[in-house]
């Protein structure tokens, strides 16, 4: 039961904590011009909204979820299960960031997320 | 539709920037923690494992390449979906399935090799979509410093 808990945390506190952190992106706005100080004033900007401050707690909680799981299972029972944050991450790109996901990029979710299940129990 | 094809290939560029940032990232930071040999869970071995970490430039040089691949995921982020972004990086699997065979001449398994193969299709496939589908309504003004 615990390792049902901890699996939801890993996988909602990762795609939940990117999706903060992409929205808190799109926010802030591009920058102008790939130089290295407009990056870092980027960057900095990036990291001072509210949304990437929801965003690092959320991959904090999911990364020590992970060092958990690690001590507890095998990597080729972790990572697979793990390789639903690309399906969810989809989810909640759709629902949450009104993304266009459409059948293309849905298939190619799916075959990326079953890609890395082979991988990781290869 | 020029800056469509521009936008495609600055989103290129940026997510392979940061696919090769997080596999040297990996790389580097396993070949550090293998120099520190296996970490006993003591008080003592944590100890020990923490003072490796902090005076290990190799761990250094992969903590710089993370921050690398955060701030290019951050960067491509502003302007590309993350329902684009998040399968394309995927690709980084690939990246080190060839590497391990190439550089450390391992041994792959074919459930292994058939993994690889189906997240190279669904990179494509995730590829030949629009890498933004959303509007830059949201934006917040004064923070803004480039137009969508």
């Amino acid at each position: 039961m615990l390792t049902v808990l901890l699996l939801f945390v890993l996988i909602c506190g990762s795609t939940g904590g990117e999706i903060a952190i992409s929205h808190g992106a799109k926010r802030t706005g591009e920058p102008k011009r790939m130089r290295p100080w407009e990056l870092l004033a980027f960057i900095g900007q990036v990291m001072s909204n509210g949304w990437f401050l929801l965003g690092i707690p959320l991959m904090a909680a999911s990364f020590f979820a992970l060092l958990i799981l690690f001590s507890w299972h095998p990597l080729s029972f972790v990572i697979p299960i793990s390789a639903l944050s690309y399906v969810v991450g989809a989810l909640g790109a759709k629902y949450l960031l009104k993304e266009e996901v459409n059948a293309a990029r849905w298939t190619g979710v799916i075959l990326v997320c079953v890609g890395v299940a082979l991988v990781a129990a290869g | 539709m020029a800056s469509e094809k521009r936008l495609r290939i600055k989103t290129l560029i940026m997510v392979l920037t940061m696919v090769v940032c997080a596999v040297t990232g990996d790389l580097l930071l396993k070949r550090g923690m293998s120099e520190a040999g296996a970490v006993q869970f003591t008080g003592a071995g944590l100890g020990l494992a923490l003072a490796h970490m902090v005076t290990s430039g190799m761990i250094w040089l992969g903590i710089l390449f993370l921050l690398g691949f955060m701030a290019s995921q951050m960067t491509v982020m502003s302007w590309a979906d993350y329902s684009y972004v998040m399968p394309a990086g995927a690709f980084g699997y690939a990246l080190q399935t060839f590497l391990a065979v190439v550089v450390l001449h391992e041994v792959v398994s074919v459930k292994r090799w058939i993994g690889v193969l189906l997240i190279c299709i669904g990179v494509v496939l995730v590829g030949q979509t629009k890498p933004r589908t959303t509007e830059c309504a949201e934006r917040v003004p004064e923070k803004a410093v480039a137009s969508c």
